[in-house]
């Protein structure tokens, strides 16, 4: 018998309807990835099961867990079935935890809610459990606190919370989205594990197709609110029947075609950099140390090559780019662009930073909500002494909002009125207007769909051959990085471990963190061509 | 959530027609004192009553306003004027010695009893509606540079900000071009609930005899006269006070009414 039986699932919120027909079967042991693109409803079919959908909604359909309609079980009925019959993992561990209670007392919380268990007892569970999820409390005290943690860590203990009680669907929501790549492979184990083991089914949302080939049993492809393709993981992935399926696969196995570099002539030179902040002081009158974020870095990029910067969160990356763009002063080294130091005595140097252009990655707070993308796009020339104006300054608006495949007209527009990739692309067209030398991509396509992203990085490329483009792609996910530069550099723990051209450094990587990295990275093969 | 920025709207667009109107009409000339006709009731001549002078309590209320709306708008104006730009200042020096002496001479204007001050101020300056305005003013201005900066903050944080500092904008332009903007609403909201406490101000500095001096009306002093004659001419005192709540009470609502209005993430009930 199935364990999660969701039928005819409808679902409408004020009226407008997100989900239409979807039906869902989970085996005992089974892990179901359920995947789509953002605004597809994959959420809201686990909030569904959960029932803790958002007011407003009306539901219609079945859905039966181990033999139980859910759907008409009072409020306090499925309060007792949350936590104890299903467990759920949230995407961002920080906001799944409350920061002024222990861990310890929050994994005994969900224990100690559904009644009939001593203290002692609940203890002894939440020790075991937070053991079972790879935190012992020899090295992680009960009575540490979530901001103690790193995100892995986090991550693990809101496991710990949902697998408490050993309920028999768990449920997680993007639980790798916001880990670093290392980080997912252990935690994605560590959910292969508890399920092969414990004999729960999961049903598992993500966008990531990588990862749904490496973990799940059975997929279940999502668009608008309708299963489009579902089946065994190897089957779907292989066959494809689906445009939608092939158009996900094709966008995340995505190769950018990169048009071949100019002559090499150093552009941008960094050499031997030390980024300091400083640590908050202990005592009165004691030296409060420094954090050394950005220790000894030197690197060259030549004038039109697209250079990579891989390493995970905390490594130093986003420091690296806030000095190259002179927006901090640095304690050691030199940065120079056209021979040029960006920033000289307490001052960035203005000349300089008008050749340089950065694209951030949240396309949502990247721009006053209040200004049209006439003005938001026109910010850079700011330090233009001949700035164009009136016609001119309009034909190059037009121009550049083409460039990125946008239309002339969106120029009256505010930001609020556009999707998520075509922020990005306004973004891409900020830092365009003024034809820099360098351009900085920090995370640029981190926040977007495949599909999507796919499109912008076609976009990138384009602009290469038409602008000559020179940029350093700031990323953690190394399957962008790998399509997208001609060289990377590895970064780790403020320094740079690894640099070389991409290709070279993705076949054979030298450096064991390099190797771990790789190692890490879910792959995406292609079923399409078995070996017959 | 609607239904309370109507009343709070529709309340204080009464006040204020009240005092627009007391410019060219009043029911009777608000000095004018009828010996005879004093201490009456409401009644068809004089709609509220009159006062122990025989002066028409309306005329007064209404002229009384006018005295209310200049002192409270003037004294946020200070305190906006001065209070937006220091806490602008401190949010962009965050950090600094600059934004600890803004803000620690903040809380020492906060660490004062605002109304034991501003009756020492009046007290030194001498009584009358300009001094009133400047004690009020005073206190006004830690109010708004304290929010300012905490709004300001959380903006500085933002992607754009940096985007704009990469573009070459210095902290003032930066700070009139994108922060000011995006603080605006919740600067516009506090702006009410000040103007309303500058009314309470006013009228309790009247009330002392320390604010607008007669024979210009004032609602506190309107309180103040009728004390002694609460248990003969009960109208005399309840007129003044009910003005004074509904006043208070209809910019209160219209703050909280525009916070909800201005604040996208209370709106969802109404797409």
């Amino acid at each position: 018998m199935n364990l999660l039986k969701i039928r005819d699932l409808n679902l409408s919120i004020s009226g407008i309807p997100i989900l239409k027909d979807v039906s869902i079967d989970i085996a005992q042991g089974q892990i179901m990835a359920v995947t789509g693109e953002s605004g597809s409803g994959k959420s809201m079919t686990a909030l569904s099961v959960m029932q803790l959908l958002p007011k407003g909604s009306t539901v219609s359909g079945d859905i039966q867990l181990n033999g139980i309609a859910l759907l008409p079980l009072t409020e306090q009925d499925m309060c007792a079935r949350r936590g104890k019959d299903i467990g759920m993992v949230f995407q961002e561990p920080m906001t799944a935890l409350n920061p002024v209670k222990t861990i310890g007392a929050q994994v005994m919380e969900t224990i100690l809610i559904h009644g009939k268990t001593s203290r002692e007892a609940a203890l002894t569970r939440a020790k075991e459990v937070l053991v079972r999820v790879g935190l012992p409390s020899d090295q992680f005290p009960l009575s540490r606190y979530p901001h103690e943690l790193s995100g892995g860590q986090r991550q693990r203990v809101v496991i710990a919370m949902a697998i408490a009680l050993r309920p028999r669907l768990l449920i997680a929501d993007e639980p790798t989205t916001a880990l670093d790549v290392t980080t997912q492979a252990q935690i994605l184990d560590l959910l292969k594990g508890l399920v092969k083991d414990d004999g729960m089914g999961m049903l598992m949302i993500t966008h990531d197709l990588a990862v749904v080939a490496n973990l799940a049993d059975a997929i279940c492809v999502i668009r608008n609110g309708e299963v489009v393709e579902s089946g065994p993981t190897q089957t779907v992935l292989r066959e494809r029947n689906h445009p939608y399926t092939q158009k996900l696969f094709a966008a995340s196995r995505h190769v950018v075609d990169l048009p071949e570099p100019q002559k090499p002539a150093p552009l941008l030179e960094v050499f031997s950099v030390i980024r300091n902040y400083r640590l908050p002081r202990r005592k009165l009158f004691t030296n409060p140390g420094a954090f050394r974020a950005v220790n000894d870095v030197s690197f060259t990029i030549d004038k039109g090559e697209r250079v990579g910067l891989v390493g995970e969160s905390g490594c130093g990356k986003s420091t690296l780019t806030r000095a190259i763009l002179g927006l901090e002063a640095i304690q050691g080294g030199s940065i120079t662009l056209d021979n040029i130091p960006v920033f000289t005595k307490n001052k960035p140097n203005l000349d300089v930073r008008r050749k340089m252009q950065v694209v951030f990655q949240d396309p949502y707070g990247s721009f006053n909500p209040r200004h049209r993308v006439e003005r938001i796009v026109t910010e850079p020339f700011h330090l233009w002494d001949e700035a164009p104006v009136g016609q001119a300054r309009n034909d190059l608006v037009a121009e550049t909002l083409t460039a990125v495949g946008l239309s002339p007209e969106d120029a009256n527009k505010y930001p609020h009125q556009f999707s998520g990739g075509q922020r990005q692309r306004i973004a891409i067209a900020r830092a365009l207007i003024t034809r820099p030398e360098l351009i900085l991509l920090d995370e640029a396509v981190s926040a977007l769909d495949v599909s999507v992203r796919a499109t912008i990085l076609d976009l990138l490329a384009d602009l290469c051959r038409s602008y000559g483009l020179t940029y350093l792609f700031i990323s953690h996910d190394l399957s962008v990085v790998r399509s997208i530069t001609d060289r990377v550099l590895v970064m780790k723990d403020g320094h740079i471990v690894e640099e070389g051209q991409t290709e070279a450094v993705f076949a054979n990587p030298k450096h064991p963190y390099t190797q771990s990295l790789i190692d890490a990275a879910p792959v995406l093969t292609d079923f399409a061509t078995p070996t017959r | 959530m609607k239904h309370t920025l109507i009343l709070g709207l529709l309340l204080s667009a009464i006040f204020v027609a009240a005092a627009a109107v007391s410019f060219i009409w009043t029911p009777f000339e608000h000095t004018a004192m009828n010996i005879p006709a004093k201490l009456q009731g409401p009644n068809g001549t004089h709609l509220l009553g009159t006062d122990h002078f025989g002066r028409d309590i309306l005329s007064m209320i209404m002229v009384g306003a006018r005295t209310s709306i200049a002192v409270a708008l003037v004294a946020v104006g200070i305190g906006m004027c001065l209070g937006i730009p220091l806490g602008l200042w401190a949010a962009a020096r965050n950090g600094s010695w600059m934004d600890e002496l803004i803000m620690r001479s903040n809380d020492l204007i906060f660490a004062f009893p605002s109304l034991v001050i501003a009756i020492l101020i009046t007290a030194i300056l001498g009584a009358g509606a300009i001094n009133a305005i400047i004690a009020i003013g005073i206190f006004n201005i830690p109010v708004f540079a304290r929010i300012t900066r905490g709004a300001a903050l959380s903006i500085w944080e933002r992607e754009f900000i940096l985007a704009a500092r990469v573009a070459g904008k210095n902290a003032v332009r930066i700070s009139i071009e994108h922060i000011v903007p995006n603080i605006l609403n919740l600067l516009i909201v506090q702006g009410t609930i000040q103007f309303s406490l500058g009314i309470l101000a006013e009228a309790g500095l009247s009330y002392v005899g320390l604010g607008a001096q007669p024979p210009t009306p004032s609602w506190g002093r309107m309180l103040a006269d009728a004390q002694t004659m609460v248990s003969i001419a009960p109208h005399m005192a309840l007129v003044p006070g009910f003005a004074i709540i509904f006043t208070v009470l209809g910019l209160n609502l219209m703050g909280d009414g525009l916070r909800d209005y201005f604040d996208p993430k209370l709106r969802v009930s109404r797409v």
